[in-house]
């Protein structure tokens, strides 16, 4: 009962706040929750809409798979060689403390101005942060489990799939969450700039057009998708954790 | 067994025959002339042990004590083979040790029980590997549980446990596998004091149950007195025997030995041999 009466009056408090914006700013600027409702159920009928829905969907998926095998995959193999993984640590931290958008043109010189470019910038965002977590998961596994394992026999194969992934688990799984959100806003800021489709384009061209309901219809749609995952991957990771 | 063990009244503390006099049948596990030395790359190699002999008896309760970083650690590990010496012999039932051998089991200091696994899972971790058929895996691993008392627990994960119930776990996991050696490595440090003797009445309760030898590792002087046969002196690094003490306890015996004069005698004792070791160690530091 708790965990639902809480996010419910944190939402209910949002949407009375957003309501009083609304009529303390009195313009166009910030329509109200209702409208942007109302607009939300118009563009649900519009077969546009759902076109580019379909492009940042499908730019979004390939960049969650691809970031999420080789982060963990990347995550591993430098898990495994401490010196390697003492190399890389500190370059990938600073490459993820890069504001990754100052790099989007070369992005965009390297992949072309299509989907590509999109993927790429979301594997750029989601893959690094699935990285560091694999990779410190891995070096900071108890050295104990490893001569356990050896103790009752299991062989290095049976190590790495009986002990070192269930070890290693809820830490990738937590890196997944993180990756997962990173993902959705690298394609989003790739549609945003140097595009044509998808939901990142338009919003972008709503705001030329000053069509402010469009704006924030799409931006509680994302929201909303972007909780609803995260709550889903959180309870996840809460299950593996005991 | 040839080991003869003294009554309670027998006053006199004897040190044990030199080793090399034990009977050759009743060598259980044997180190000659064992040395380790570790080379670290880029750093100046470090002695830790040796040369040792050690000969466990088949079914004697053997205690290592010594200063801190002595090596009795590595002695542990070279016995596991999870290390091999740099030189001498380390044997297993006459077999040169190679690899951990099948039949000799380990319990760490650090709590090794597995977070996501449930407490009756874990226990059966090591023995689901093997041949052993599944109605035989359920008995053995029915019957650790119950042994170390952990039967209302068996679905519980080791988070929902205290760290006493968590180092259970760990012995019913080796348990099952049914060692002849087990080897110890201070299993119980992390406790308290009251836990500690009480974890050490059940390991007494398991070795006289399941007849192995077994080498227990610390650094409590009153535990190596309480629970073992012999207990062995170590030196400081690089750790050698300095001295190896007949307790001359009966078998059946348990904590309440505490209380016996000859405790206080066997821990002084103890304490007398290792003073000057561990003021080496301190200085050294």
């Amino acid at each position: 009962m708790r965990s639902t009466i809480g996010p419910a009056l944190v939402l209910l408090g949002l949407v009375v706040a957003w309501e009083i914006l609304h009529l303390v700013v009195a313009n166009s600027g910030l329509p109200s929750p209702f409208e942007t409702l109302a607009q939300l159920g118009v563009l649900f009928q519009d077969a546009d809409f759902w076109k580019e829905t379909a492009q940042t969907a499908q730019a979004f998926a390939i960049a969650v798979v691809i970031s999420t095998i080789a982060g963990i995959t990347l995550g591993i193999l430098l898990g495994m060689n401490r010196t390697a993984g003492a190399v890389s640590e500190p370059i990938l931290v600073n490459l993820y403390a890069l504001p990754k958008v100052t790099l989007y043109p070369v992005v965009l010189l390297l992949f072309g101005l299509g989907i590509s470019a999109r993927i790429a910038f979301g594997v750029m965002h989601g893959m690094i942060p699935l990285t560091l977590f694999t990779m410190n998961a891995i070096l900071q596994l108890k050295p104990v489990y490893r001569r356990s394992a050896a103790v009752m026999g299991l062989s290095s194969f049976d190590t790495s799939i009986r002990v070192v992934l269930p070890a290693i688990l809820p830490e990738v799984i937590t890196g997944t969450r993180l990756g997962f959100s990173l993902c959705l806003l690298g394609v989003l800021i790739g549609e945003m700039f140097a595009s044509r489709n998808g939901l990142g384009y338009l919003v972008t061209h709503a705001m030329e057009r000053g069509d402010m309901p469009t704006v924030l219809a799409v931006a509680v749609l994302l929201a909303v998708f972007a909780l609803l995952a995260n709550a889903a991957l959180l309870a996840l990771d809460r299950s593996r954790r005991h | 067994m040839s080991l003869v063990r003294s009554s309670l009244a027998e006053p006199s503390l004897t040190v044990s025959e030199p080793i090399t006099m034990v009977p050759e049948d009743d060598h259980h596990a044997r180190l000659v002339d064992v040395t380790r030395v570790f080379t670290p790359r880029g750093r100046p190699s470090v002695h830790a042990l040796g040369p040792v002999d050690l000969d466990l008896r088949r079914g004697e309760f053997f205690s290592v004590v010594g200063p801190s970083g002595c090596g009795k650690s590595t002695l542990l590990d070279v016995l596991a083979g999870l290390s091999a010496p740099t030189e001498g012999r380390a044997e297993f039932e006459g077999q040169p040790i190679k690899g951990v051998p099948p039949g000799v089991g380990v319990v760490f200091q650090e709590d090794a029980s597995f977070p996501w696994l449930t407490v009756r899972d874990n226990v059966a971790f090591g023995l689901k590997r093997t041949e052993v058929d599944a109605a035989e895996v359920k008995r053995r691993v029915d019957y650790a549980i119950g042994f170390m008392g952990l039967k209302s627990f068996a679905d519980a994960y080791p988070a929902q446990l205290s760290g006493g119930m968590r180092q259970r776990v760990c012995i019913a996991r080796t348990l099952v596998m049914q060692p002849r050696l087990i080897l110890l490595d201070e299993p119980f440090g992390a406790l308290d004091q009251q836990t500690r003797l009480l974890m050490g009445d059940e390991l007494l309760r398991l070795w006289r149950e399941t007849g192995a030898t077994v080498l227990l590792i610390t650094h409590a002087l009153d535990e190596a007195a309480m629970l073992s046969d012999r207990v062995g002196v170590m030196s400081a690094r690089p750790g050698l025997f300095i001295d190896i003490l007949d307790t001359g306890w009966p078998d059946e015996r348990d904590s309440r030995i505490v209380s016996h004069p000859r405790f206080g005698e066997l821990t002084a004792r103890l304490w007398d041999r290792l003073r000057e070791e561990s003021l080496k160690h301190l200085n050294n530091d």
